[in-house]
């Protein structure tokens, strides 16, 4: 494997968490709900696909647990912030706070195992690298494309007036929700089975807020979410290598330059007020109560 | 109904004897920082804390709370154990010193011990070990088996006790292969499994085929593992993680201080002092050697065993310092305190301390 090769790598595995996260949370607050759960999610995620791997011994039933309790943990949201029209970001810091302590409490005996590992397919790249892409492409066409997105994005921009044409603004949200928990636990999955196979509580680390902050700095566009994610991930692996090469720059300054380029970047690149503004959902965070 | 009302009556009493031992019992308490299920410093700590357990079950009974943050959370955790009857209270991070400290001045009947602390009080002990005496065999290892004379080393945080670990490396290291050179990682944490298996293919992407690590996880010795690179367990034994990469791992072990400390309060003769265990008391132990040809593994018992008779100091002189300074002279030792507040690299290692 040569140099580059093993550089090129090592970028992708730790963008592709940060990528499937941000994707999801994007779909959600497309359509107008902001779950500040993610980190929750993926936590539940990563020791639902853990534990599911070791016990069927399948990692390919791992990544569907994490799937499915990434979506039933925000199954739970959805119910409490569109049906009962409780305050989201609230309700989205409990469910991380849920989701974290909730996975250690799952995780205990799966602490110290050595995991199940999701084998590479093909370059030393697994099926998820892959997947990730086709996820982002996907999203950005079915919103921007397709009659769906635009329903998506109605939900999003103006509630009222989509629940005046008549569509189910709490059906939407609660499929965009649970699309955006289902690819938390993606990504969660994606830690304890590709990246480092193994369970240990608070091994998400705060991927979750990253991704958070990557959707909103990305102006809510899925290729820049994309972008954002890979130059996160590539600044912080040449940082290690920077270091590794014993040139006298701080490691504290290399450890917060991926935050500060990938944000310095981000809104270059949205630099236009008028161009945020027209991404953003302009009902973000806000309940509806349908009224007849 | 006598026999009922008799019934009751032996059941009562059976209650207030078994009330009576309970009382009996000395409750100890466990502040912990991280979750028990980090597998790395709290398990061991919490190892430490069953082991008490089954040692003096029969006297005591423990109490722990997990993840308690280092700041004003800490002294209300430290405040409710003292409150509801603890004898005895293990601290287990730095960070929890100057909480131990404010709530120790307002329960003086309870005994309280700080882990890796300096501020001792009359019903304040604090402990810690000597890691980098364990630091010093696997450097000395590593230099043994290492094909390309490259080690890379994976540090969180650049506080003295990382950095007498990263100087106790390179001493073996040295020992060894004057030539042998050390790459070093901050990940700026201790505790993140990405960030370390990242900085694990990093080094081992730039030659070197030994890692080792001063942070928790597992993770590095996994990349090791996939990558045919050879590497060390942290704080417990983590073969299961890598069979053919672990050649051996630096065990921290509480468990026979916290019974220690435990029966002195139990007969009375509790005084506050300061431990720094190292080998030789029993606090850190080296995992079995393996993946190692016989001779690499046979010189590091004997290293071992000489630290562990005092016969070898690892920070004995002489020392050059990075910048060709003398830090130790020849026939000196470096003090304790010296060790404790150690910020400069010996000569050799390729990197710069951030400060």
């Amino acid at each position: 494997m040569g140099a580059l090769e093993a550089v090129i790598l090592t970028i992708i595995t730790a963008s592709t968490p940060l990528l499937i996260a941000a994707i999801g949370e994007l779909v959600a607050e497309r359509s107008g709900v902001l779950n500040l759960g993610v980190e929750g999610m993926m936590a539940i995620g990563a020791v639902s696909g853990f534990g599911a791997a070791l016990v069927t011994g399948s990692p390919g039933l791992g990544i569907l647990a994490g799937i499915g309790a990434g979506a039933g943990l925000s199954l739970l949201f959805a119910f409490l912030t569109l049906t009962l029209a409780a305050n989201q970001v609230a309700t989205g810091l409990a469910l991380t706070l849920l989701g974290l302590g909730l996975a250690g409490l799952i995780g205990e005996p799966l602490v110290g195992q050595p995991g199940v590992k999701l084998a590479p397919v093909v370059l030393g790249l697994d099926v998820l690298v892959f997947a990730s892409f086709l996820l982002t492409a996907a999203v950005a066409y079915v919103l921007f494309r397709t009659r769906l997105g635009l329903v998506i994005r109605a939900v999003g921009t103006s509630h009222h007036s989509a629940h005046a044409l008549g569509h189910g603004v709490i059906a939407v949200r609660y499929g965009c929700v649970m699309f955006g928990g289902a690819c938390a636990g993606l990504a969660g999955a994606y830690l304890s089975l590709a990246y480092t196979p193994q369970w240990i509580e608070t091994m998400t680390a705060g991927r979750g807020w990253i991704a958070l902050a990557l959707v909103v700095f990305a102006s809510w566009r899925p290729w820049r979410v994309a972008i954002g994610a890979y130059l996160f991930g590539t600044v912080t692996i040449l940082g290690f290598y920077v270091q590794a090469s014993g040139i006298g720059i701080p490691s504290q300054f290399l450890s917060s330059l991926p935050y500060l380029v990938t944000i310095a970047a981000l809104v270059a690149l949205s630099g236009k007020g008028t161009f945020t503004r027209i991404n953003t959902p302009a009902c973000l965070g806000q309940s509806f109560v349908p009224d007849r | 109904m006598k026999k009922l009302l008799g019934g009751f009556l032996a059941l009562a009493m059976g209650l207030a004897i078994a009330g009576a031992s309970a009382e009996d019992k000395l409750k100890v308490g466990f502040i912990y920082v991280g979750p028990v299920g980090d597998h790395g410093w709290t398990y061991q700590h919490d190892q430490g804390r069953l082991a008490l357990e089954q040692a003096l079950g029969d006297k005591v009974t423990t109490t722990f709370i997990e993840s308690v943050s280092e700041g004003p959370d800490a002294e209300r955790a430290i405040e409710r154990l003292a409150r509801d009857g603890h004898g005895l209270i293990f601290t287990t991070s730095f960070g929890f010193m100057e909480s131990t400290l404010k709530v120790a001045e307002r329960f003086p009947e309870v005994k309280f011990e700080h882990a890796t602390g300096y501020k001792q009080a009359p019903n304040v002990a604090t402990y810690s070990a000597r890691f980098y005496e364990g630091r010093y065999v696997i450097g000395q290892i590593a230099a043994r088996t290492s094909k390309t004379g490259i080690a890379g080393y994976i540090a969180s945080f650049p506080i003295p006790e990382v950095v007498s670990g990263i100087n106790a490396f390179m001493l073996g290291a040295q020992s060894v292969n004057p030539e042998f050179k050390l790459k070093v990682v901050w990940v700026n944490s201790w505790y993140d499994p990405g960030k370390e298996a990242d900085a694990a293919k990093v080094l081992i992407g730039q030659g070197a085929d030994i890692i080792t690590q001063h942070t928790d996880s597992s993770a590095p010795l996994q990349i090791a593992e996939a990558q045919g690179a050879h590497g060390f367990g942290q704080a417990s034994d983590m073969i299961k993680f890598a069979p053919k990469a672990q050649l051996t791992s630096i065990l921290d072990n509480w468990a026979d201080y916290y019974v220690e400390r435990t029966k002195a309060v139990l007969d009375g003769t509790w005084a506050s002092g300061d431990v720094w265990g190292g080998m030789a008391a029993g606090m850190v132990r080296m995992a079995t050697y393996t993946n190692l040809p016989e001779d690499v593994a046979k010189a590091a018992a004997e290293t071992e065993a000489r630290i562990k008779s005092g016969e070898l100091l690892v920070f004995a002189g002489p020392i050059k310092k990075q910048d060709g300074s003398v830090a130790v002279e020849a026939g000196k030792s470096l003090p304790d305190p010296d060790i404790l507040g150690m910020n400069w690299y010996v000569a050799g290692v390729d990197d710069t301390l951030p400060q």
